[in-house]
């Protein structure tokens, strides 16, 4: 060692830094992120310290990106269970002692700071799923699965109880696309299907008035132009009147005349389309695919049960993330509090969205190392 | 056992790959999904949102024009606009109108009278966005609400202009006043086809000048197009076009003319109007008694307007176009002037006056107790002799009569540029006939005409058309329309346009004839009824003095002041004209239940003569002369 020399040990150095970054995939968070920032500049004209905000927020991220790159599937794997019983455990202490804000008990306090454990739940589930059906892979049965449907109801069912419809649907993805890629029966999830639309009747009567508010005026939005109907209304007036290439960057008039709520988290996306117009949406829907493709690609390569299922579940996390927040904000899906992927400003987002792309990482530079 | 390890493995690998396959398609028709809606909403449906998020942002705000001035002849402002913080309810954005005027009321004072004429302007005006509950706030009162802002959407605090009528009730029913568009205003912007031009302006004028000139003075709405928030505040101006403010007027009244007559009624009912003869300018316009103009401009409060309106002396009503009075003797000049052109009479031809006429079995009794003796016309119009007029009128006839005194504008509008003129009345069969319906009451009768040559019967006049008649006669028949604005600017384009005089028609008068009349209503005030008034006039100056009856007296009734209830006793009339030779005034003056036209009326002909021929002001108000009547000759 002694002998090599600097600069060798510095590319060394270099090399162990970024060995573990998995390049199509960094490129892809990149350009989401930059464009995500762009978009951010434009909807915060009045407030330009967001966008230094978010670029202190994706230091963060990118930093939880890199120590989850490091960790192999199998070290992750040992803090499957810990992760979610923690995380369980705290979200029954935010039911039982969190703040309020917004009407929704989410927050939990932690020293100085608050701390949504609802969010970590949505990594923290795939991982606890993952591990539990690695765990039995050779023997998988019906009751494993019924098992995987308890550990996945719990938490999610608390978390919608908080309210946070968009983290418990995140969440309920999550652990179901495990279960899905798992292998349960086509006859099971054809059967599921038919009982959960039949079930959503009786859901309805669970769900809490704003929320069913929100479902019914997604169905017309005009009911309610000035309450509930209003994020529709406007988000929609602001993606149409984007035209097919847009308004151009800081021109769009509904952003800039606070038409649109939220514009720059959870509606950031109208931001984007009004501004960019139907080419910029392809674009963006293009990196979506491309982001997705590469993370299932790496999933079907994975070498293990477990980082298969994991890196499945967090890839189409991220569509989940981008489908639910697009199809809201052009009004084909109701009003929850989903980010735009990698885009909407947000800490606690981007680095569970970062951690989702170490892990994808981790796994596809550790796809040999079992195999052989 | 490796093998099928290994098998298994490859098994599963397989089927999670299938998986993976399947993912991917139905991550590619999610996102096919979204692609369609995104070409569905900005191909197919761009057109629509585009006008959609145009209209979201332009916000088009009509821009008040500033009210024209109204100013005197000599440019003393009478109407004005301040600027004033007022505090206004939304009411569409308001739920609880109630309500949050109880909770206003704990940031700023709102008096029980501030709610009641909000009550009254919300009833009144249904269309309106926002209606004020307070008005002059203080800067304190402005900095208090701004503090609790919050707690009130749907409340402002606006800056706005305000009327402001300087000299209060002086000339208040020549100036009148602006109010809020009612709903009645608004159908008739709409029928004028011009409540564009009214978009963002709450006021019109409702009467005097600011009714007639409304016009005018409106002045034409500018257009900002601005671009609004979601929350409807305006971010900046897109375009404008500046309101034009409306246009000045300015009157031919002199308000310190008009003051001194005003004084002069001291506190008494009635009406004066002074015209300038052979333009038609009206110089002083007196409604006794008048408003405080100012106390409509924020919308009148309940208690101030039933004060107002149930008041028995009637301060609303204007006298002086409105009020229709006989014109008792001042009638007698035009009637003398009628027989001297007719033929009917000389002006030396006498009759005897025993103090009355009897016609048909009833006698006509005359004001002098024992008669005038032998009377000449001269003496019938120095003294007011009632008997010669009795005769005269007789010997012309109803119809002659009429023919002969309609040309002085007697019974029809004189057109003055002001709203809700009478028509009177100048009797005649004709007028009769139309009058009435049954057929006894549609007959005239011979000894209606008796009557109506001392100015009573049906003779019922504007004090307006008796000062027309009186500049008329001034002017030798020239019949010009009177106006009270002078001239009217532009502040635009710093023109003016002046009211040019309108000759309506020159009445054929022989000149001899007129100058006799004239040298007899001189004689009125050097030697006859309006003697004590005028002396030591430093002018010349012709007048004839009336006395009109408000309720009949009984026939061979003496008439007597003090048994009469106030509000039944004689009007007081006084008719004028100075200088004799060049008149530069005429003016009539009605005193309601003034007594004798000498006691009451004459002296503030006097005053006001004094003041605009010599500029004389007058000594501090005198008490009203007391009850010495008796002591006059005739009327």
């Amino acid at each position: 060692m002694a002998l090599d020399a600097p600069h060798l040990s510095l590319r060394r150095l270099a090399g162990r830094f970024t060995g573990s970054i998995d390049g199509p995939l960094f490129t892809l968070a990149l350009i989401l992120v930059a464009i995500g920032l762009v978009t951010l500049y434009s909807a915060s004209y009045e407030y330009p310290a967001r966008v230094t905000g978010q670029l202190a927020n994706l230091a963060v991220a990118f930093t939880a990106m890199w120590v989850f790159a490091q960790i192999p599937p199998q070290t992750l794997m040992r803090f499957a269970v810990p992760a979610y019983l923690a995380g369980l455990l705290l979200l029954v202490a935010v039911a039982l002692f969190g703040d309020i804000a917004n009407g929704a008990r989410r927050w939990l306090h932690v020293g100085v700071t608050r701390f949504q454990p609802s969010e970590m739940m949505k990594i923290a589930m795939p991982l606890m799923l993952a591990w539990y059906f690695h765990r039995h892979e050779a023997t998988l049965r019906t009751r494993d699965f019924l098992v995987a449907g308890v550990l996945l109801l719990v938490p999610v069912l608390l978390i919608a109880k908080q309210p946070d419809l968009g983290t418990a649907v995140l969440v309920m993805a999550a652990g179901c696309y495990v279960i899905f890629f798992a292998g349960l029966s086509w006859k099971v999830i054809a059967g599921l299907a038919v009982a959960g639309i039949a079930g959503l009747f009786p859901l309805w009567g669970l769900l809490h008035d704003y929320q069913r508010k929100r479902i019914l005026t997604l169905l017309d939005p005009t009911t309610d132009p000035l309450g509930a109907g209003y994020h529709i209304i406007q988000s929609t007036i602001a993606v149409g009147s984007g035209g097919i290439l847009g308004k151009g960057w800081l021109q769009g008039t509904q952003t800039h005349l606070e038409f649109i709520p939220e514009r720059h988290t959870d509606f950031i996306f109208a931001v984007f389309s009004e501004e960019f117009g139907l080419i910029g949406n392809c674009v963006l829907l293009l990196l979506y695919l491309l982001l997705i493709a590469r993370g299932l690609m790496i999933a079907a390569n994975a070498p293990t049960f477990f980082s298969r299922l994991l890196a499945g579940a967090v890839t189409l996390i991220f569509f989940t993330y981008a489908f639910v927040n697009m199809g809201m904000v052009s009004g084909i899906l109701p009003v929850v509090g989903v980010p735009l992927p990698f885009v909407s400003y947000g800490g606690t987002a981007l680095a569970t969205l970062f951690v989702g792309i170490g892990i994808l990482m981790s796994v596809h530079r550790h796809r040999k190392l079992v195999q052989t | 056992m490796r093998l099928t390890e290994l098998k298994n493995h490859e098994r599963e690998l397989y089927y999670f790959q299938l998986r993976i396959g399947a993912a991917g398609v139905a991550v590619l028709i999610a996102f096919g999904v979204l692609f369609a809606r995104f070409v569905y909403l900005q191909v197919v449906q761009r057109d629509y949102y585009h006008t959609k998020a145009e209209d979201n942002r332009i916000s088009i705000v009509p821009v008040a024009p500033n009210r024209g001035l109204i100013l005197d002849r000599n440019g003393v402002v009478l109407a004005r606009n301040y600027s004033a913080y007022t505090l206004e309810i939304l009411t569409a954005k308001v739920a609880d109108v109630e309500r949050t005027i109880n909770e206003l009321a704990e940031v700023v004072e709102i008096q029980p009278r501030d709610r009641s004429r909000f009550r009254k302007l919300l009833v009144e005006t249904r269309n309106a966005e926002s209606l004020p509950i307070r008005t002059r706030l203080t800067d304190e009162e402005v900095a208090r609400f701004a503090a609790n802002r919050y707690r009130f959407p749907g409340v402002e605090i606006k800056a706005r202009l305000f009327r402001q009528y300087p000299f209060g009730e002086l000339a208040s029913h020549v100036i009148g006043y602006i109010g809020r568009i009612n709903d009645k205003d608004q159908e008739r912007l709409e029928e004028l086809g011009v409540e564009a031009n009214y978009r963002g302006t709450d006021f019109v004028g409702k009467s005097g000048i600011e009714g007639s000139y409304q016009n005018e003075l409106h002045g034409t709405t500018g257009i900002e197009q601005v671009e609004i928030d979601a929350g409807g505040r305006g971010i900046r101006t897109l375009s404008r076009t500046p309101a034009q403010s409306g246009n000045d007027i300015t009157l031919a009244l002199d308000i310190k003319l008009q003051e001194i007559a005003e004084n002069a009624f001291a506190g008494r009912r009635g009406a004066l109007v002074a015209i300038e003869p052979g333009t038609g300018g009206v110089l002083a316009f007196v409604s006794k008694p008048g408003f405080d103009p100012n106390l409509f401009v924020e919308g009148i409060d309940p208690q101030s307007w039933a004060e107002l309106n149930n008041s028995p002396d009637r301060p609303l009503n204007n006298r002086a176009i409105a009020g229709l009075y006989p014109p008792g003797s001042t009638f007698k000049p035009y009637l003398a002037l009628a027989a001297l052109e007719l033929g009917k009479r000389k002006t030396t031809q006498t009759i005897f006056d025993p103090g009355y006429f009897e016609f048909g079995g009833r006698r006509f009794r005359d004001d002098k107790v024992g008669g005038h003796g032998t009377v000449d016309m001269y003496k019938s119009i120095v003294q007011s002799c009632d008997t010669y007029y009795y005769v005269l009128s007789n010997d012309l006839g109803i119809d002659a009569i009429a023919r002969s005194l309609a040309p002085f504008g007697f019974g029809s509008r004189t057109g003055i540029d002001l709203d809700g003129e009478s028509v009177g009345v100048l009797p005649s069969p004709e007028w009769k006939m139309k009058r009435f319906r049954k057929p006894e009451q549609q007959k005239w009768y011979a000894g209606e005409t008796i009557s109506i040559g001392i100015g009573q019967g049906y003779n019922s006049y504007t004090p307006m058309q008796l000062a027309q008649a009186m500049a008329t006669l001034a002017a030798n028949g020239a019949v010009y329309k009177p106006h009270l604005v002078h001239y009217i600017d532009n502040q635009r384009t710093s023109s003016r346009r002046y009211l040019e005089p309108e000759l309506v028609r020159r009445i054929p008068l022989k000149d001899e004839n007129i100058e006799f009349i004239k040298q007899a209503m001189a004689g009125v005030n050097k030697e006859g009824t309006g003697a004590r008034a005028f002396a030591g006039a430093q002018y010349t100056s012709g007048g004839k003095t009336g006395t009109a009856q408000v309720i009949a007296i009984k026939a061979n009734e003496k008439y007597n002041e003090k048994n009469v209830q106030e509000r039944h006793r004689d009007h007081s009339l006084f008719i004028a004209f100075a200088p004799l030779e060049n008149p530069k005034i005429a003016l009539a003056i009605v005193v309601e239940n003034g007594g004798f036209g000498a006691t009451a009326a004459a002296p503030i002909a006097r005053a006001v003569l004094d003041y605009y021929l010599l500029g004389k002001v007058p000594d501090p108000v005198k008490p009203p002369a007391g009850d010495a009547a008796d002591e006059e000759e005739g009327d």
